[in-house]
């Protein structure tokens, strides 16, 4: 490099970053017109019917198959249906397929679509943008996070890790209403898998017009009961009735309002104030306000969720040892913490996956029925063995993400294991950084949360597969993978229950977790508001909602 | 002046180059990814989403990547909000934090000055107390106390109030928001007015012109205000970029579209496009108004001058 090249690179640098500047001012002003020419937030009239809602966060994307978070998928689900839907209270239904069939081997399903579908702007909505959400979902470039879910498809991995073209996908449409899936081993989970949003057909004409911006409100066309009239980031979405949606005629909203609002005291305000009629999460430092105050529009139900501690189980690892795994076990008073400490109605578990995955005929614990006393003799009786008591104790590293709740938990344990001669040391880092070390195993005990992706018991125990990214506590069993193993393939629903229920038993009997509680979650509903109903799975689609004005 | 001005322009580039440079390497460096969550990703997704936003290349090459696209006024794709690049969420987010930022320091000089003015006068006088000791409690009370009480106060209880939202900035909506923003603002100007006012009433030439028999008010207005407001000027470089860049307290409180929150969440999603995003743009911000204090400084201030 010539001496003179830096100077020529700072100076073009600087242009640059002058122009940026610049545009960005320009660009600033031009939109500061834009958003109060078409500020839309007007408030709820008497006659209208406009829902507001507080959503959480602000989406990382309106593209389905770029979306995760509950808060994201509410917004999609109304703008995007799947084959398969959901019903009010959750559980699955027809969507843009009328019916589906699959064959006695488990190996082909067939999918038909109703008839005379059509998206949002009049192009009519064929098998064929069925196949190719589902190739696109596959594609490398597409980067989907849950790709995974979806490997039971014939040559799906391989299309997801670019060793074959996305058209060599086991999906297929023989005609405009008819789409087959063929599968390299049966899936019990297939049609939760297609009911997810990221699954929905895509309007193919728009993206190939369109690329990216095609979630654009002036590009994007929708197959669901809404389309996207309006998205100002970190302001508002606004979407209006779909008026060539197949079950147009029951939407009885005018307009849905989705508000990112993230923090959970700003939108009780909100909704105490009337300008929000839904607030997903409530600040819990106010439940019990709320719960002598508002119990009319309070509703808390369990979602699928599992709140634990992971055990490092790799050599070196003072919990390497399980009978001081299982005298934490036992020295853990769940109730405690989830009565004195959080005080939500969350569910103590004696279990690690969670209640409300009510197909699943849940392991337990074995000591879950013994007294206090006894599984406190029992637990200093195993201490002793590995060598550990008030005399000789026990140093542990506590490690959890930095949050309120997170440390008052830590807290307690290391007040509940205290008895036993363990000295707890408290470390917390940020969520980035605690995943991270977890996974890379640089850890002792480490706090944990799971959500479901899908409601299925496979979802929450594969994570401890030897080779699953997620196995935090390094299992390494051969006996529990092939039991998540034979559960991937099997076709019996019977078998499945029992290999799901021994895999489950098998982390409990070897104290690989340390379980707390089942999530519940809480949401305010205006009174006013009919067609909400609470589920397991927290999708409350607006085609269902209704505001009564006379309330 | 002018060439003043160019000099420094020019002397901003190596600075910025410099703030991007540390900031890109110093972010790398920073343990935990953009994609570690409570779900760690299959091998399989983590490379695909790691060869879309580049990252499967050596660091050195993503650098050079970046100041690339830098040089052509692309910011890149937020990891975060995939929907959008990065200078199209600041160009979005940045109106509602300059409308709001700029009520805000309006406010904090229309009262502050005065305030300190006033306490600097009645020095040790009840008033000089009043003001001080209130100043140190707006000091001291921090926005995520007063933003929330302002909202239950005057959205949920009187009803007065939106409780929240931004509503193109109708001036309802910024009211609370902007009260939020400049207490402390205030405070700070108040306190600052009065320490350099009751030097610069200390110095000779203000005993010449009371000497002239000058009114005191002729003294304060016409001889005093123009230098003690210095300090305050020096402060208002960084405090106008800090306010105008929004705040993630206020806007999260009362739902304020503005980019005080990408500073924050870009960081804590390690959402590297979005903070660098973030820092070029604070950083450019920065040097221009500290340019544009020392330039006012040569107004106020006749002993100052920038001859080359």
């Amino acid at each position: 490099m010539s001496p003179t090249s830096p100077m020529q690179c700072a100076a073009s640098l600087g242009a640059g970053l002058l122009l940026s500047v610049l545009s960005l001012s320009l660009g600033a002003s031009g939109s500061a017109m834009a958003a109060q020419a078409t500020s839309s937030i007007s408030p709820a009239s008497q006659d209208e019917q406009i829902l507001r809602i507080a959503n959480g966060a602000e989406p990382g994307s309106l593209d389905p198959q770029q979306t995760s978070g509950t808060w994201e998928t509410r917004i999609v689900r109304d703008l995007f249906e799947p084959l398969i839907a959901y019903s009010a209270d959750g559980e699955l239904i027809p969507g843009l397929a009328e019916r589906w069939e699959s064959s006695a081997s488990g190996l082909r399903w067939t999918f038909h679509l109703r008839e005379g579908l059509e998206w949002s702007d009049g192009t009519p909505l064929t098998a064929e943008d069925a196949v190719f959400a589902l190739r696109r979902l596959l594609t490398p470039a597409t980067a989907a996070h849950n790709a995974t879910l979806y490997y039971p498809i014939v040559n799906a991995r391989a299309v997801n890790t670019g060793t074959l073209p996305p058209d060599q996908l086991g999906v297929a449409a023989p005609d405009a209403q008819t789409l087959t899936i063929t599968l390299s081993h049966p899936s019990a989970t297939l049609a939760q898998t297609l009911a997810m949003s990221e699954a929905a057909p895509l309007p193919r004409h728009v993206i190939a017009a369109n690329g990216a911006d095609w979630t654009r409100p002036a590009n994007m066309v929708t197959s669901g009961a809404f389309v996207l009239k309006e998205w100002a980031p970190q302001s508002h979405i606004t979407l209006t009735p779909n008026a060539r949606y197949h079950g147009a005629q029951n939407v009885t909203l005018d307009e849905v309002v989705y508000l990112p609002i993230e923090e959970s005291h700003a939108a009780l305000n909100r909704l105490r104030a009337g300008e929000v009629e839904i607030a997903y999460g409530v600040p819990a430092s106010h439940y019990a306000w709320i719960q002598d105050n508002l119990a009319e529009a309070l509703h808390t139900y369990p979602i699928l969720g599992e709140y634990f501690y992971v055990f490092n189980l790799r050599e070196g690892s003072p919990v390497a040892d399980r009978r001081i795994r299982r005298a934490l076990n036992l020295a853990t008073r769940r109730e405690v913490i989830t009565e004195r400490i959080l005080g939500m109605g969350q569910i103590p578990s004696w279990h690690f996956v969670p209640e409300a995955l009510s197909e699943h005929q849940g392991a337990r614990f074995d000591f879950a029925d013994w007294s206090m006393d006894r599984r406190m003799a029992k637990a200093r009786e195993l201490m002793a063995d590995a060598g550990y008591g008030p005399d000789h104790p026990l140093e542990l590293t506590l490690r959890y993400n930095t949050l309120e709740d997170h440390k008052k938990i830590a807290v307690a344990l290391g007040a509940m294991w205290k008895p036993l001669g363990v000295q707890v040391t408290l470390t917390n880092t940020e969520a980035a950084v605690h995943y991270r070390d977890l996974a890379l195993g640089d850890f002792e005990v480490g706090r944990y949360g799971m959500i479901a992706t899908i409601a299925d018991a496979y979802d929450f125990l594969n994570a401890f597969s030897s080779d699953n990214t997620s196995n935090a506590p390094g299992l390494s069993s051969p006996a529990y993978d092939a039991l998540i193993e034979a559960a991937a393939r099997e076709g019996d629903d019977d078998a499945r229950r029992q290999q799901l229920h021994d895999a489950e038993q098998y982390l409990l009997d070897n104290d690989v977790v340390l379980p707390l509680y089942d999530y519940v979650t809480s949401s305010l509903v205006d009174p006013a508001i009919s067609g909400w109903a609470p589920n397991a799975l927290d999708v409350h689609p607006s085609r269902y909602l209704h505001i009564d004005t006379s309330h | 002046m002018l060439s003043y001005t160019l000099k420094r322009l020019l002397q901003a580039i190596p600075t910025l180059l410099i703030v991007i440079t540390l900031s890109f390497f110093l972010m790398r460096v920073a343990p935990g990814g953009p994609f570690d969550g409570e779900r760690r990703l299959p091998p399989e997704i983590e490379q695909n989403l790691r060869a879309a936003y580049h990252l499967d290349e050596p660091l050195p090459m993503q650098y050079i990547r970046y100041l690339g696209d830098l040089v052509q006024g692309d910011l890149g794709p937020s990891f975060k909000y995939k929907d959008f690049d990065v200078s199209e969420l600041i160009s979005q987010g940045f109106p509602a934090s300059l409308e709001l930022g700029m009520w805000a320091i309006l406010a904090a000089l229309l009262i502050g000055v005065p305030l300190g003015v006033i306490a600097a006068i009645r020095r040790n006088s009840t008033a000089d107390y009043v003001v001080m000791s209130t100043a140190l409690a707006g000091i001291a009370v921090p926005n995520f106390v007063i933003a929330p009480l302002l909202a239950l106060v005057f959205g949920v209880l009187l009803g007065w109030l939106p409780a929240g939202g931004w509503n193109g900035g109708a001036w309802q909506n910024l009211l609370l928001p902007v009260v939020a923003l400049s207490i402390q603002q205030i405070a700070y100007i108040a306190r600052m007015m009065r320490a350099s006012m009751i030097e610069v009433l200390g110095s000779h030439y203000i005993r010449t012109a009371r000497a002239k028999g000058l009114s005191e008010w002729k003294v304060i207005l016409r001889h005093a205000l123009r230098p003690a407001m210095l300090p305050v000027v020096s402060y208002l470089g960084p405090a106008i970029a800090g306010i105008i860049t929004g705040s993630v307290v206020i806007e999260q409180i009362f739902g304020i579209p503005g980019i005080g929150r990408y500073f924050v969440q870009g960081a804590l999603n390690r959402d590297y496009t979005l903070v660098m995003g973030t820092v070029v743009f604070y950083g450019a911000l920065i040097l221009l108004l500290n340019l544009i204090v020392d330039l006012l400084y040569s107004m106020l201030d006749p002993q100052i001058r920038y001859d080359d």
